[in-house]
């Protein structure tokens, strides 16, 4: 294969890869790792790398829509920094003394969880109105939006900083670890342990993905493993499948069509184990 | 202190929203641009089958420093416009965060200028961890 031809074809790659992300709710990062590893042979950390930059290119063209229309809360997602951009540091930091094959062992289990999650219900599933609110108070984390279903504008209190906090130290060590944004494990941290409305835990979320993915990107920069020729079609291929991802208005709502993508990111999964375990 | 506000005020969001869209074109821009640099200085990319592994080997060599990228774009070279162009994308929420501060600190808001400091200092962190390795 030529350079060029190389090239494009990542770009094809990540742009369907954006795509689906988007569609599915995974995120590029999820779907173009192990096709740049599977398919093309290239090196997961090298794979890993190129998504970390992808991740921050859809986050930030995301959050510029969500803080414009105020959806995403700025002081939660300052506070909740916190813990993820140390997690990414931690997660970075591990990936770098592990040997790939773990890389690859992690990347399928947590594919394979996300997988089962998209069987769930994409809907608030906490009891709002338990958790203790007083810190959450101090930290002036209590906010409104306007609810489009609702026509009116929506108060709500955060509960629990710091185990929301805890969870998304967690959170930042698996983006960092494996070069995804994982806004799957955000927003259900936001959800359970916060009791945060589901539209503002996923505008949040999707504000702070860009921050933590910067977070570890420093160190795979430095480290070299951001490899100009597969970087720069996966960013801009992934940036933009996920922009025509969004505008696509079906959000697979057929059960029938999200199950055939669970099965098949299922198998994808198990690849990925297979290929760790083997060596 | 003043009445805890619900929302930050207007100019806050549009700022942020600007910056974040600005940045992502900028870098996008400048890696695109950088693709075409090296394209137009190594027309063998294009035809030769033998230079792709040397390329995207996990040994290949590209600048992995900012001080690496500055001496390469010096002397033209394609792949450390790439480089920039992608370390610009990066730059892009570290400078949300960096923005922040001044704005929590127009609000008054002590706390989340010391939260937001702390956050900028992680950030920067990960650039020296990384060349420590």
């Amino acid at each position: 294969m030529t350079p060029l031809l190389f090239v494009l074809l990542v770009g094809c790659i990540s742009f369907f890869a954006g795509t689906l992300g988007s569609l599915l709710g995974l995120g590029g990062g999820m779907i173009v790792i192990p096709a740049l590893t599977l398919l093309l042979g290239i090196d997961i950390r090298l794979a890993i790398g190129a998504s970390i930059v992808s991740v921050i290119a859809t986050s930030s063209g995301a959050a510029a829509a969500y803080v414009r229309d105020r959806l995403a809360n700025l002081r939660v997602a300052m506070f909740l920094e916190l813990g993820t951009t140390a997690g990414a540091i931690t997660g970075a930091w591990i990936a770098g003394m592990l040997h790939p094959r773990w890389l690859y062992v992690l990347f399928g289990s947590i594919l394979g969880y996300s997988a089962l999650a998209m069987l769930r219900p994409r809907k608030s599933v906490a009891e709002h109105g338990h958790g203790d609110t007083r810190l959450a108070r101090r930290l002036r984390l209590h906010s409104s939006y306007f609810d489009d279903a609702r026509g009116r504008e929506v108060h709500y209190e955060p509960a629990r900083p710091l185990f929301g906090l805890s969870l998304m130290y967690v959170a930042g060590i698996v983006s960092g670890l494996l070069g995804i944004g994982s806004g799957a494990l955000k927003v259900p941290a936001m959800d359970l342990a916060m009791e945060l409305p589901i539209k503002v835990s996923t505008a949040t979320s999707n504000f702070m993905i860009g921050v933590t993915a910067a977070a570890s990107a420093g160190l795979y920069f430095t480290r070299g493993q951001i490899d100009p020729f597969i970087a720069a079609p996966v960013a801009i291929g992934v940036l933009g499948g996920a922009f025509v991802g969004s505008k696509l208005l079906s959000r697979l709502s057929s059960r029938a069509l999200r199950i055939t993508f669970v099965v098949v990111l299922l198998a994808v999964s198990v690849q990925m184990l297979v290929r760790g375990l083997r060596g | 202190m003043k009445a805890p506000s619900e929302h930050e005020p207007p100019w806050v969001d549009a700022a942020i929203s600007h910056l974040l869209r600005g940045g992502v074109l900028l870098s996008l821009a400048v890696v695109v641009l950088g693709l075409v640099l090296t394209f137009i200085h190594h027309p063998q990319y294009i035809s030769s089958h033998t230079d792709l592994t040397k390329l995207t080997d996990p040994d290949a060599e590209y600048p992995h420093t900012i001080r690496g990228v500055w001496t390469e774009m010096r002397d033209g070279r394609g792949q450390a416009v790439v480089v920039l162009g992608l370390l610009l994308l990066i730059a892009t929420p570290v400078a949300r965060v960096a923005f922040s501060i001044i704005a929590f600190a127009i609000e008054r808001d002590r706390l989340y200028v010391m939260i937001t400091i702390v956050v900028l200092s992680l950030l920067l962190l990960s650039f020296v961890l990384g060349a420590a390795d």
